[in-house]
């Protein structure tokens, strides 16, 4: 490979360039995506440049030949929660329709780096759901009965095994919610959020999509059968055929710019990281009736989420005594954490649908597609929200798997009902 | 963590005694039997959910336990002002002009608000 093939965008992350580069002083690596000014119009403009906004924009490029394709971000890619979540993938939800979704997602994990040539980090450890008492376990084991049927693994774990899996667990009868049992996804894990949208976005941009950040969706322009012709942004207008909103905790303001009120409300969806140890947790565990869970990233700090704040908000902040609620349960489930010191705080804008299940699919304006009401859980799902949506956009008809989670289903009464399935945290 | 006024005690509590319980003013359907879809729809599921001012519904849960009203930036989180169930809410696009997002003037005009109660 010579210096000009290594100085044009497509470039391939390989251990014979990762060597050559590492000898010629890291000299070599071209930009991985273009910052181009928006065309006067696109096929389909994809509204929010985060993980499943950016997979929409590669999937319609690789599946569909669908390239003449821009995302436009008000800020930069993946700056929003996309790099605010606390990255856990899994699939087992209860109802048909949400784990045909999830583990079409998890199937993609399994083998997205390969598919981007770029390094997303997806740990399969083992994600493991506890149960503090009655209720909780006759819950969790349904969940598993129900995975089981659908052919994606869960399995009961006793407080000992349980233990076995996650040694700092903490299973003494005497504290005050014990661990009764567990559930146990073992290729459930975590990824690296921001190799996500990056990967994603280097993808999409080789193949034509334009990425367009700093760029604030202003206005949804419609002719006068109030079909779509494109949107104002901060940056004049841009046409457009189609345009897919993938705008997370704003999508109701962006839904308001075309008249279309969404069954949406965005709360602060709060997390925290501690100082970076040596490992210590080899899975993720997640406690829903406690409101806590926690894995620990690659640098060795420990990734701790909470439940949302209860008011709707866009302050992108929360209230302290919610990671506070956390943390009390962080530091009994795992005593050894209790002198550790947090390092940062932050919170994410989550839109959240009454039933908890999202939004995937046409809209009742022509040419205008949403994807949103992933809420608190939407990370583990870029991928497959990404796929099943393009082709949405593509066919301007909804992917099978996207089928049932339609706008329609608030009014029909057909609601995928996660929230009472699958308590708080997701 | 918010601190939000009462106006049945009149006075300022920590959020944590309080359960904020959604958007306010939102009228059900009076004669089910003509109301369509649609119309069940839009009472049960669908809101506004504004990058703005918002009316909604509180309840001094851990205090005297009734429910009211408040108008709340949610760029800023900070209170217009709080008034009790039943009474009409305050004229909210006044507020959505004055009190730019994100803004102090919010507070400015909460502690008005508050000596006028």
């Amino acid at each position: 490979m010579n210096s000009n093939a290594l100085m044009s965008p497509s470039v391939r992350f390989s251990l014979f360039n990762l060597i050559k580069e590492g000898l010629s002083g890291n000299a070599g690596w071209p930009r991985q995506w273009r910052d181009p000014e928006p065309q006067p119009a696109y096929d389909v403009v994809i509204v929010g440049a985060g993980g499943h906004g950016l997979a929409t924009a590669y999937y319609l490029a690789k599946e569909h030949g669908i390239r003449n394709v821009a995302v436009l971000e008000k800020g930069w890619l993946g700056g929003g929660n996309t790099g605010r979540n606390t990255t856990i993938i899994r699939s087992n939800y209860l109802w048909e329709e949400s784990e045909a979704l999830y583990e079409h997602s998890v199937k993609l994990w399994e083998t997205l780096s390969d598919e981007l040539n770029y390094n997303v980090m997806y740990s399969p450890r083992g994600v493991m759901m506890l149960a503090h008492n009655i209720h909780d376990v006759q819950v969790t084991k349904r969940h598993i009965h129900a995975n089981h049927l659908a052919g994606i693994d869960n399995e009961w774990l006793t407080p000992e095994e349980a233990q076995e899996f996650c040694p700092i667990l903490n299973i003494s009868h005497d504290i005050r919610y014990p661990i009764l049992g567990a559930a146990l996804q073992r290729r459930g894990g975590t990824a690296r959020h921001d190799a996500v949208a990056w990967g994603y976005a280097r993808g999409a941009d080789r193949l034509g999509v334009d990425i367009i950040q700093n760029c604030e969706v202003k206005g949804i322009r419609r002719d006068a059968s109030g079909k779509v012709t494109g949107v104002e942004t901060t940056r004049g207008f841009i046409g457009a055929g189609k345009v897919g909103v993938v705008a997370a905790g704003h999508t109701s303001v962006l839904m308001g710019m075309a008249d279309i009120r969404m069954p949406l409300e965005s709360y602060p969806l709060q997390a925290l990281v501690s100082e970076p140890i040596k490992p210590i947790m080899p899975c993720v565990v997640m406690s829903n009736t406690i409101h806590a869970y926690m894995s620990q990233s690659d640098k060795g700090e420990l990734v701790i989420g909470a439940g949302t704040d209860q008011y709707v908000s866009y302050s992108q902040t929360g209230g302290l005594h919610i990671t506070q609620h956390t943390l009390d349960a962080i530091c009994e489930l795992f005593p050894m954490t209790r002198r550790l010191r947090m390092l940062r705080n932050w919170g994410g804008i989550v839109d959240v649908t009454p039933d908890r299940s999202p939004i995937i699919g046409k809209t009742p304006v022509e040419g205008l597609f949403v994807n949103c009401g992933w809420g608190t859980g939407g990370f583990k799902a870029t991928p497959g929200s990404g796929h099943v949506f393009a082709a949405t956009l593509a066919r301007s008809e909804p992917h099978p798997i996207a089928a049932p989670f339609t706008l329609e289903r608030f009014t029909t009464g057909r609601l995928i009902d996660e929230a009472a399935a699958a308590a708080v945290a997701h | 963590m918010l601190l939000i006024h009462c106006p049945y005690c009149n006075m300022k509590r920590p959020e944590t005694e309080f359960r904020n319980a959604g958007a306010a003013h939102i009228a059900r359907p009076l004669d089910p039997a003509t109301t369509s879809d649609a119309e069940w729809a839009a009472f049960l599921y669908l809101r506004d959910n504004p990058k703005g001012i918002i009316a909604e519904r509180w309840r001094h849960a851990h205090g005297c336990g009734r429910f009211f009203n408040a108008i709340r930036n949610t760029v800023s989180d900070d209170f217009v002002t709080t008034y009790k169930a039943g009474e009409a809410p305050p004229e909210t696009e006044a507020f959505a002009s004055e009190v730019a997002p994100g803004s102090r003037e919010a507070n400015a005009t909460g502690k008005q608000a508050e000596t006028a109660l």
